[in-house]
């Protein structure tokens, strides 16, 4: 395991009255790529403007390479950031733009112009240094501002939603540039964003954030399949949170039909939250199901058939499959074992997941 | 602290720099003495003599009715002329704009006698018909330059989805259009109607005798000293716009907190 | 037909701009380059050349170029404060500045007069509190101190609004990479806003150079500005020839004015509006 080279401690912060963050606590190791996800005013930018300097917490600790760096002004701060709509100079040609952090630190003509060239060759720009930004398509102004940003070689580089403007297939391509940048230049980003695929595809770790409190921190695969509670099993992919009863260890009771999965410790007869990803639920003929159902909505999406199957108590399930099933056709439901996630229900209204607003 | 009380001040400082000369003229709206220099005692007889002052109550009606009609025509013609420029090629929409930017840019004094031999050399008659063409010719670039902005971030194609559906273009421009860059319309007129108002210069050369505005007559009562009930108008007018504008400017702001 | 129609709505403003801008303009070259009789001559634009002349013109020069400076100065640190404001208060900014306009120009300046006057409001409070007294008034002092007020809010206000049309995460950038707040005001900050910087100079100098009103309230009949000759050759000389002669020169100052804005600010970007 890498050290632990960011530790922010009990940070809270609000504006207004309005409370952002509550008693944040997170720490980031060395040459990971973590991303905080959540909606939009989850807290997860102004976690990221506290790590940039751009914002001082109310309470709590920056902690940095062992050192407290909580009220240091961004221009001491070793880390650069990437911001959202790129913030270029746009009075300043690419090369001076990304000539800017190094002309401040008073670096040689040489040894600049060798960075710029290097920067520019890392995010396939060569031959834009005297282009102005005006002149650049979105995607490539968004590679610049990386550009502006790594050539300060900084031990952390900070991503505020930096595909956020960019459409989608240009989004995925980023997302390749981004993973192989992160390795070629082995540093730690800290990704901040409301797409949780591009999470998925890009972090090692995750941090799921929701009304400025953390709901999960997890690798991709592990929050995927093993969300925490409904808010991070809604937020992360398509589902079916469903309420159910636990009966007994790995035997549940969803809409009053018995389904075997492999949770233990929730006590008898409790009642959960039950998870099932559409992409799990498998449709058979009515004979060979736990639950039947009326197919009511189909779309072909490409990949697989989305497919809206209501059982006879009013409940939609969510069904991603490669078989296809018109609609009124009677199908039989059932689930893999393994392939049913039990949450405990919230204990409190407090803590109520929260509906996700965007 | 220091730093923010320190730019509290800057600012006051600044706004009393402005607004010092206005304090002094409606205080002197209230003079009882008739000359400037001396406080004889508080009055409000100025401000029932100045409605039996024919005089100033006739440059008042032509500065007022100048204004208005001068801003309202520079309103129509400089926004139907935004919509012939905006569907110019770039090469005359500058050439265009450039003309436009002749009266903002040029003196005023320049603007005023350029006119004024116009009008000579035209053989007309100086008066209010001359004020009035002049003051419509520097109040259209106000219009143009605050709608332009406006027409510019107007997406044509909600245009054409109205001509698409079938209206015509003229009932599309109202329907369509027209809400659209309203916001910049209205600052427009608004701009011209000030700086109408507020002219003396151009007034100055291209009035005939008899004709006055409340500028050229208090300019030609500078030497025999200005007449009190100047200073009381001038009160009425600032105090009249300073509530509409407020009422103006708190009406959208209690929208917005809606919102 | 289709490009005729769109064409069309142009028309009336053609016309209108072709008769009152255009040749309006003409006809003062045709003033300023002929005499009496008619015939062309240069004689009206170097009369700029006597001492009277050109006395007045190199005054209107000093005194506007002053009058410039100080409104840059004074607006600039007050554009950022009020830009450093939060919230939506645009509207309010450009009603505080034009708000003044609403009561006439004339007698804003000549309330000056009563502030400045040796027995004036001014010196009454300066002399409460044991100050020496100021007297400047007609003085050209005076018509500084009219320019800068007569003039001041056309200079807030392009700086105001390029100012406030930075991104704040621009600034962050910079800050981000190593700038100092000094670095990012001379790098970022400033050159960004040249654009209302050079609109708003425009917008004061040309009316600085160029008056004769305030010239006249504030500087009693002792100064005589470039503004004050052309205005007397017209109203009261009656020579339109050498008036126009004179414009001439001063329309010279406004295109090189006209020519450095153009250079520094390519997409019209500096606006009062």
């Amino acid at each position: 395991m890498n050290k632990k080279l960011i530790d922010l401690q009990h940070i809270t912060k609000s504006f207004d009255g309005q409370m952002i963050l509550d008693d944040l606590n997170l720490y980031i190791r060395e040459n990971e790529f973590l991303t905080l996800l959540g909606p939009s005013g989850c807290g997860k930018t102004t976690t990221l403007r506290i790590l940039g300097g751009f914002e001082t917490p109310d309470q709590g600790h920056v902690i940095f390479d062992d050192q407290d760096i909580t009220k240091l002004p961004p221009n001491k701060r070793q880390l650069n950031t990437v911001f959202q709509k790129y913030a270029l100079f746009t009075h300043m040609t690419i090369a001076e733009n990304i000539a800017f952090g190094l002309k401040i630190k008073n670096k040689s003509k040489s040894y600049i112009n060798d960075k710029i060239a290097y920067a520019l060759k890392l995010v396939n720009l060569e031959g834009y240094g005297s282009r102005m930004p005006d002149s650049l398509s979105g995607g490539q102004q968004q590679r610049i501002a990386i550009a502006r940003a790594i050539v300060n070689e900084p031990k952390v580089l900070l991503l505020d939603e930096p595909l956020g403007a960019l459409d989608l297939k240009l989004r995925q391509d980023m997302q390749y540039e981004l993973i192989r940048l992160k390795n070629e230049l082995g540093i730690t980003f800290i990704y901040v964003t409301h797409d949780q695929e591009e999470a998925l595809t890009m972090s090692d770790t995750i941090v799921v954030m929701n009304q400025g409190y953390i709901q999960q921190i997890g690798s991709p695969e592990k929050i995927y399949n093993e969300p925490e509670n409904a808010f991070v099993a809604d937020f992360i992919g398509d589902s079916n949170i469903i309420g159910g009863t636990m009966i007994e260890d790995k035997l549940v009771e969803i809409l009053s039909a018995r389904f075997p999965c492999v949770d233990t410790g929730f006590g008898t007869n409790r009642p959960v939250d039950v998870v099932i990803r559409p992409e799990d639920v498998i449709l058979s003929s009515p004979a060979n199901g736990r639950l039947t159902g009326t197919v009511t909505h189909l779309i072909f999406k490409g990949v697989h058939y989305e497919m809206e199957v209501t059982t006879p108590d009013g409940y939609e399930w969510l069904v991603h499959s490669t078989g296809m099933y018109p609609v009124g056709t009677q199908v039989g439901i059932d689930v893999d074992p393994f392939n049913i996630q039990i949450m405990h229900k919230p204990a409190s209204e407090d803590e109520e997941a929260v509906k996700i607003d965007e | 602290m220091i730093k923010t009380a320190a730019k509290k001040f800057y600012v006051f400082l600044i706004f009393l720099f402005l607004y010092a000369p206005i304090a002094t003229l409606i205080v002197l709206s209230f003079n009882a003495s008739k000359t400037r220099a001396k406080w004889g005692g508080f009055t409000t007889r100025w401000y029932v003599s100045l409605f039996r002052n024919d005089a100033i109550m006739n440059a008042l009606l032509n500065t007022l009715t100048i204004a208005l009609i001068a801003s309202l025509t520079a309103t129509v013609i400089g926004t139907i002329a935004c919509i012939a420029i905006i569907n110019m090629k770039k090469k005359s929409r500058a050439i265009w704009m450039g003309i436009t930017n002749i009266p903002m840019l040029n003196a005023d004094i320049v603007t005023g006698i350029s006119l004024m031999l116009l009008f000579l050399s035209l053989g007309l008659k100086f008066g209010y018909g001359t004020i009035l063409l002049s003051h419509i010719t520097f109040c259209i670039p106000y219009v143009i330059l605050s709608v332009m902005p406006r027409m510019k971030q107007f997406n044509t194609s909600t245009y054409e989805a109205a001509l698409d559906l079938g209206a015509g273009p003229v009932y599309s421009f109202f329907k369509v259009v027209l809400p659209d860059i309203l916001p910049g319309v209205l600052s427009g007129f608004l701009m011209a109607f000030t700086m109408s108002l507020d002219d003396f210069i151009i007034t100055h050369f291209t009035k005939g005798a008899g004709v006055d505005t409340l500028s050229t007559k208090i300019y030609t009562e500078v030497k025999k000293g200005i007449k009190p009930e100047m200073y009381a108008l001038s009160t009425l007018i600032f105090v009249t716009v300073l509530i509409l504008l407020l009422l103006i400017n708190k009406a959208p702001a209690d929208k917005k907190q809606k919102a | 037909m289709n490009n005729f129609r769109k064409k069309l709505p142009g028309t009336p403003y053609f016309f209108w701009s072709v008769l009152f801008i255009i040749i309006p303009l003409c006809m003062v070259f045709y003033y300023g380059l002929t005499d009496k009789s008619g015939a062309f001559t240069l004689e009206n634009i170097i009369a700029i050349a006597t001492r009277e002349h050109s006395k007045a013109l190199w005054l209107s020069l000093l005194l506007s170029l002053i009058a410039t400076v100080i409104c840059l100065l004074l607006s600039y640190p007050l554009a950022m404060i009020l830009c450093s404001r939060k919230g939506g208060q645009h509207s309010v900014i450009v009603f505080i500045f034009i708000l003044p306009m609403w009561m006439n120009f004339l007698l804003r300046t000549l309330a000056w007069q009563t502030l400045l006057e040796k027995t004036g409001v001014i010196n009454s409070i300066l002399s409460f509190l044991h100050l020496p007294a100021l007297n400047i008034i007609n003085t050209p002092q005076a018509i500084v101190l009219g320019m800068v007020y007569n003039f001041l809010p056309f200079m807030v206000l392009p700086i105001y609004n390029a100012l406030a049309k930075i991104d704040e995460n621009v600034i962050n950038a910079a800050r981000d990479l190593g700038a100092n707040p000094a670095q990012v005001f001379f790098k970022v900050t400033l050159p960004l806003t040249v654009p209302g910087i050079i609109s708003g100079i425009t917008m004061v100098f040309i009316p600085a150079l160029t008056t004769f009103v305030i010239s006249n309230l504030l500087g009693g009949s002792k100064v005589l500005l470039i503004g004050n000759v052309v205005e007397q050759e017209f109203t009261q000389a009656s020579n339109w020839h050498l008036g126009s002669g004179l414009s001439i020169v001063l329309m010279l100052f406004i295109l090189l004015n006209m020519i450095v804005s153009a250079i520094f600010d390519k997409d019209g970007e500096g606006s009062v509006l």
